[in-house]
């Protein structure tokens, strides 16, 4: 939450500054594939973000005193780009954001990844936001679930990530980095869509129960188109490797 | 050791199939909280917060600095979290690792969202603002770190006073006035076990807990929501967890009225 000295108006004539409705997501491209080393990588994106993803593994899982030989274990990095904002230029390596967004995101991906399918091993997640506008976890989380599925990581599902946040009295999707720096709320999500389990869920600012209530329903409605194009970024890559 | 925590932790999922906790305690029920604010004369400001047998202090001070570029109005807030290696046997030395990072961050966050410091209030003259040093000391952990981090740090700012600022200097030594708190915090943090919801995990329950909601309240108002672990929630437990923490909300509050009242 920023000063709210100099707010900007955020919402003019029941539309955002960038011209959107209240419950529009911004543009969203993916891309599969995009890394040669990687097993399974992913380019996308989101308004102004731009997030490279790529995992590796299953491989043996280092360092050697963390091998669980019952199942597999998860390394998730979340990393800003120096470059990636458009103000100053920012600290590379981990910070106590990074490190945070880093913890709960791989608790969403150990959810979803069927562990047991790979005793002793690893799998890590790299997701690297190169440009940032707002909703940079949502989307480094959006694009690696992509890399996973293209990494042919077991998973019980393709989980998506959103944010929801209020302006004013408006409850408002996916919220630009303008946005939130002046937003009264903000609560990123991320869903498994096949029965709509929330796997992370984080929030600050201000909402009373039904605005909470409608951020949450925005969110499920948006998830679809979400994972639409998550699964037609995989769709492309497959079917552009067979030659169709 | 694992063979104990095995045992207990099988224990801990039989008593909660029966819809059972260890000591006779309800679902939504809170261990014995206590709170003691002023237990450090040399910190501006401090509270100790037990739940159950989680121990955490916490010590507030002021000092003068640059505001940050951002906001030239407003004095900051930095909180930090220590899980010491006293407290707890699985504690290790080093740098701060991602559980104390999210246990500080999270803490920050509700207190900064519910306006609890009026920041206004800290400017001291041109670019010099007082920065509010909040550290968590975690002295004995016994599961759910979280609220009791609330409980302390909100009790130790409500107890703190400001330092005397002359000639850009603090004196430490004389504080005449408290500290302007305008809003006042609580959280409650929920585990899931095999299906079951409760409130307020004890040691063994956190070691085998699927999933945890911390929710942060100010009266009606959600301020700050975290989820940990790996498990999953859905929306209508989230649902009612929130409906929850709005309940406890007003015997939290008063906790740390008190703490503060006893300790003047």
């Amino acid at each position: 939450m920023g000063s709210s000295l100099n707010k900007p108006e955020l919402i003019k004539d029941g539309k955002r500054l960038d011209g959107r409705a209240f419950d529009e997501l911004r543009p969203l491209k993916i891309e599969a594939g995009v890394l040669k080393n990687a097993d399974g990588s992913a380019y996308l994106e989101w308004g102004n973000n731009k997030v490279l993803a790529a995992v590796y593994g299953p491989r043996e899982a280092m360092p050697k005193h963390m091998t669980d030989p019952t199942k597999g274990i998860v390394k998730c990095r979340y990393s800003m780009a120096p470059f990636s904002g458009i103000d100053d230029h920012g600290r590379s390596g981990p910070n106590r954001r990074s490190t945070e967004i880093s913890k709960v995101a791989k608790e969403a991906f150990e959810n979803v990844i069927l562990l047991n399918d790979y005793p002793s091993g690893m799998i890590e997640i790299f997701m690297e936001i190169l440009q940032s506008d707002g909703g940079t976890r949502a989307a480094g989380i959006t694009a690696a679930s992509v890399a996973l599925a293209n990494a042919g990581i077991h998973m019980k599902d393709m989980m998506y990530a959103v944010s929801a946040g209020r302006i004013d009295e408006h409850i408002v999707l996916d919220v630009n980095m303008i946005e939130d720096n002046y937003s009264d709320a903000d609560m990123p999500m991320v869903i498994a869509p096949r029965n709509n389990d929330v796997l992370l869920l984080q929030m600050d600012g201000g909402l009373d129960k039904g605005q909470f209530d409608q951020a949450v329903k925005m969110v499920l409605e948006a998830g679809k188109k979400i994972h639409e194009v998550q699964k037609r970024a995989l769709e492309d890559y497959y079917n552009m490797r067979e030659g169709k | 050791m694992e063979i104990i925590e095995t045992v207990k932790g099988g224990y801990v999922r039989n008593m909660l199939k029966e819809g059972k906790r260890i000591g006779g305690r309800g679902m939504m029920d809170f261990r014995e909280i206590k709170v003691k604010a002023g237990v450090i004369e040399h910190a501006e400001g401090s509270a100790q917060a037990d739940v159950g047998d989680t121990r955490v202090l916490a010590g507030v001070k002021l000092m003068p600095e640059d505001p940050m570029p951002d906001t030239p109005d407003q004095g900051n807030i930095i909180t930090n979290a220590e899980l010491l290696q006293l407290a707890y046997e699985e504690y290790e030395p080093g740098p701060p690792n991602p559980e104390s990072v999210e246990f500080a961050r999270v803490v920050d966050r509700g207190i900064r969202a519910a306006s609890c410091i009026d920041l206004a209030s800290l400017v001291l003259e041109d670019k010099k603002v007082w920065s509010v040093f909040i550290d968590l000391y975690v002295l004995n952990y016994g599961g759910n770190l979280l609220d009791a981090g609330y409980l302390a740090a909100m009790a130790a700012l409500m107890n703190a006073k400001v330092p005397k600022y002359e000639n850009g200097v603090a004196d430490h030594r004389q504080r005449d006035k408290s500290l302007k708190i305008s809003n006042i915090v609580t959280s409650t943090t929920f585990g899931k076990i095999d299906g079951s919801i409760l409130l307020d995990m004890d040691i063994n329950e956190e070691r085998i807990a699927d999933t945890r909601l911390t929710v942060v309240m100010d009266g009606n108002v959600l301020r700050a929501m975290q989820k940990g672990l790996k498990g999953s929630l859905t929306i209508q437990e989230i649902g009612k967890m929130i409906d929850t923490s709005m309940e406890k909300h007003a015997q939290l509050k008063s906790i740390l009225e008190n703490a503060v009242k006893e300790a003047k």
